[in-house]
């Protein structure tokens, strides 16, 4: 801890994002810079027009879908790459296909780690998260209240097949997240049924990469395959949140909704958002996968990015005992 | 309670009306008459009083989900449902066996059972509820602890639901579910049965209410269809008369909300004791040689006991509008005109200062109605009310016989100071927001909104709340002042309680004034000059 106070930081928020001074780089920079390097291909994470981005070699192909042609370095999880004074390594997250957190080692023996976006619980559609020891830890807290203590995915794609199988007369549509939410969903559904699930058009590309990638999912055909007028009665029909109300609605007569978040285990969220059904159903750690985090990695400092710093900052510091404090950074966190 | 579960689960997760009917026709069909009979209760939204306190529930669910009590606090903010927090964090994610006993054993015993317990077995009882209830389960029982269960249903489905599953008029069902009830089996099986001649008591009728006039009133049709009375800003509410075995007659006075109002308006309830047996609808309002503000008549509302110096001071009369029951008959089906004619009549031949007939308004045609209108202010009144002359009395909201036909509210700007999160569908989300009006240098809060902002204003200034708060102070956020609303509200008063001096009538939000900057507001001297002009 003295060290840290005698030396510079070595990751501080900039106007671009998280920036390693002594490695001359930025994380999931929201601006244009030289050198990125990216956690996942979630919008709030991955932006274009930096000249020349690292990311583990699993999600470079989603990046390339989000971002467009850019100049892409593959790295392995745990492949260590030198810039200037220090060391950097990505580690798994467990958040989406090819997450990373970054793993950032000065030659004068200090590790920091960010963790980008992560969960700890089981997901057959991506490498699950690693603990990396670290000095310093900046953590994510997007679902950084007790509340929120996700159930056994199984159970949830039990309840989500439940659902389906119990609506043969009427549309299902399940908002998901086109990246991540909707293959881990595919992918839990295939413990229950071999039945074809239908795609909102947002969804087709980045299912087909994960299929590419290897993982086992229903069989999906894209919405738009159909004639129009047909009668999707029983039918699960995924789709991004942004196509709630949406002309698109129109074809699916007296459909039940449903929306797979982890914002769902609070009853208000749902009733407010207008669905019929919530799912809980998150790619970020809930309250105590934090806290088990902070502890797994060993950290001496704690800083959090976006969500509920606040709480998780006051925990950290009056409870475990850990010296913590918020950071302020532009990612939404939001989604999920 | 697993049934009672599983409907609500049902209720909770549809939007459709035919489906919650059903749902609840399933439920009451197989339910035992004493389930039955809780689960209206409950569904009606009716509530327990309350044994424990929501601030001793928050203390005891910090100690028994060992966190700290400011996070227990946080997280409830965040949750905005003390029964749903509860049920959160308490789930352990362990899975725990399935609810046993009925709905009516867990009102009784799990609830009200509660009641001769001293603090430490009352806590013994709900901490061991709270770690082996399942977490649904676990959030209904908390919601019979804590209050009323909304779940979508409004009090109009469930007595749908029951007079289809019944085959007794809705009409009947809504009477016998007015006023007070004890939840028993005879309760339920009395609510499902034939109706009977003596069922008349002190019970009231269902309110019949008006709707909020959209368009031109020329829409209407010709004038001379319609009956304009004034819409008064007082007490709706229902006299019922009844002669007794000794004179007088015994009375009985309900609210709109189905209070009984009994000793709250001694000399209404006095007047009443001539009339012959009738059932009048009306509206109480503080009364000399007119009607008085609406803030006098507060003071008779706030308090319980009526000394006889409040009576002097604040006179309250019962203006008669409406006659339901006249000679121990059923009016309601009958025209306006006729049971018109016949209050007219009634009130005439009372002599009693306390009972007035709510006069009509007449005018030659709709433009001098409407001008009339404008008037109302100076009447102390918020506009007419119209109604169609040859409507029945007809029970709660039903659109096209009934219309108020308010007055524009007055509106100022004013600047948003504070803000706190809601409750419900609005948890988490900063909804109630206190506005101030500038007062040279400095801002002086001028009126609490909760409403009138779309859901999208709303996520987009929940979202700068939270970038822009200057302070917390528990829930509340002191924010930077920058964004100016346009707030309406309906009258203007002087006010000692208030530190800027004055009191809004039903503020809420009319428009978000994007284009207005803090300094651009109405300034504390503007609504001076506005209570001058229009406080009463």
């Amino acid at each position: 801890m003295t060290k840290d106070q005698s030396t510079p930081p070595l990751i501080v928020p900039t106007d671009q994002g998280l920036y390693c001074a002594a490695g001359d780089f930025h994380i999931d920079p929201w601006r244009p810079v030289p050198r990125a390097v990216l956690t996942h291909a979630h919008a709030d994470h991955a932006r274009a027009g930096s000249q020349r981005y690292f990311a583990q070699a699993d999600g470079v192909p989603l990046l390339r879908h989000r971002l467009g042609n850019q100049d892409f370095e593959p790295l392995d999880y745990g492949e260590r790459r030198r810039f200037g004074a220090v060391r950097v390594s990505l580690h798994s997250a467990g958040h989406v296909l090819g997450s990373s957190q970054v793993r950032v080692e000065h030659d004068d023996g200090r590790v920091w780690l960010f963790t980008g976006d992560f969960k700890r619980d089981a997901d057959p559609t991506c490498a699950p998260f690693e603990v990396v020891p670290c000095d310093t830890l900046i953590t994510e807290a997007t679902f950084a209240l007790p509340c929120y203590r996700w159930p056994p995915v199984e159970r949830v794609g039990e309840r989500i097949h439940q659902w389906w199988s119990g609506h043969p007369d009427r549309p299902c549509i399940l908002f998901a997240y086109a990246l991540g939410k909707a293959q881990r969903v595919l992918a839990a559904l295939a413990a229950h049924t071999d039945r074809t699930v239908h795609l909102h058009g947002a969804m087709v590309p980045l299912t087909e990469l994960y299929r590419r990638a290897g993982v086992t999912m229903l069989p999906t055909e894209p919405v738009s395959a159909l004639p129009r007028g047909h009668d999707f009665s029983g039918a699960l029909i995924l789709a991004p949140p942004s196509a709630a109300g949406s002309p698109w609605m129109r074809r699916f007569k007296s459909a039940s909704t449903g929306f797979a978040s982890g914002w769902m285990r609070i009853r208000g969220n749902r009733r407010r958002r207008g669905y019929d059904y919530g799912f809980e159903l998150s790619d970020h750690a809930d309250w105590s996968a934090l806290l088990r985090t902070v502890r797994d990695c060993g950290a001496r400092t704690v800083l959090t990015t976006h969500g509920r710093s606040d709480e998780l900052v006051r925990y950290l510091n009056e409870v475990e005992g850990v010296d913590a404090r918020a950071l302020s950074t532009l990612y939404g966190g939001e989604d999920d | 309670m697993q049934a009672f579960a599983a409907l609500f689960a049902e209720l909770d997760a549809t939007t459709r009306t035919r489906v919650k009917l059903d749902a609840m026709k399933d439920y009451f069909e197989q339910v035992e008459p004493t389930d039955g009979a809780w689960a209206v209760y409950v569904l009606t939204g009716r509530r327990m009083k309350r044994l424990i306190g929501a601030r001793k529930l928050r203390d005891w669910l910090g100690e028994a989900s060992g966190l700290p009590d400011w996070l227990v606090e946080e997280t409830y903010q965040h949750v905005g449902d003390l029964a749903e927090t509860v049920s959160l964090l308490m789930d352990d994610g362990e899975d725990r066996p399935a609810v046993e006993g009925s709905l009516a054993e867990w009102v009784e015993q799990g609830v009200l059972a509660l009641r001769g317990l001293d603090e430490v077995d009352q806590k013994a009882r709900v901490l061991g509820h709270w770690r082996r209830l399942p977490r649904s389960a676990c959030f209904l029982y908390n919601k019979l602890l804590t209050g009323s269960l909304r779940v979508g249903v409004s009090r109009g489905l469930v007595e749908r639901a029951l007079a289809e599953l019944s085959d007794r008029p809705r009409a009947l069902i809504a009477r016998r579910l007015m006023g007070e009830f004890e939840p028993s089996a005879d309760f339920y099986r009395h609510l499902l049965s034939e109706e009977r001649r003596e069922e008349r008591d002190g019970q009231p009728y269902p309110f019949f209410l008006a709707s909020p006039l959209e368009s031109e009133p020329h829409g209407l049709g010709p004038l001379t269809d319609w009956q304009a009375e004034w819409k008064w800003d007082g007490i709706r509410a229902q006299l019922i008369a009844r002669p007794a075995d000794a004179e007088p007659n015994q009375v009985w006075l309900w609210s709109r909300g189905e209070e009984p109002m009994a000793g709250r308006f001694p000399e209404v309830e006095a007047a009443a004791g001539a009339l012959p047996e009738v059932v009048l609808d009306g509206e109480l309002v503080a009364w000399k040689d007119g009607v008085l503000p609406f803030s006098e008549m507060q003071r008779r509302i706030q308090r319980k006991k009526i000394g006889d110096k409040l009576l002097r001071e604040v006179p309250v009369v019962f203006l008669a509008y409406d006659l339901l029951e006249y000679r121990g008959r059923d009016w309601r089906s009958r025209p306006l005109s006729e049971r018109r004619v016949a209050l007219e009549a009634l009130i005439a031949d009372t002599d009693a200062p306390a009972l007035k007939l709510s006069p009509t308004v007449v005018a030659d045609d709709w433009p001098a109605l409407a001008a009339l209108r404008e008037n109302s202010r100076e009447h102390r009144v918020e506009g007419l009310m119209l109604k169609r002359a040859d409507s029945p009395y007809r029970s709660g909201r039903v659109r096209g016989d009934w219309w108020k036909w308010k007055l524009d509210p007055l509106t100022l700007d004013a600047v948003l100071l504070y803000a706190q999160p809601g409750h419900g569908r609005r948890a988490n989300l900063y909804t109630d927001y206190t506005l101030a009006v500038p007062d040279g240098d400095t801002y002086v809060p001028i009126a609490k909104a909760y409403s009138g902002l779309t859901d999208k204003e709303i996520g987009q200034l929940d979202r700068w709340i939270r970038r822009n708060t200057v302070e917390k102070f528990g829930p509340v956020r002191s924010l930077r002042p920058h964004h100016v609303f346009e707030i309406a509200f309906e009258g203007i008063q002087p006010s000692s309680r208030h530190k800027s001096g004055i009191a809004l009538r039903f503020p809420r939000i009319a428009r978000w004034r994007q284009d207005l900057t803090p300094d651009q507001a109405d300034s504390l001297t503007q609504v001076k000059e506005l209570l001058n002009a229009f406080g009463s």
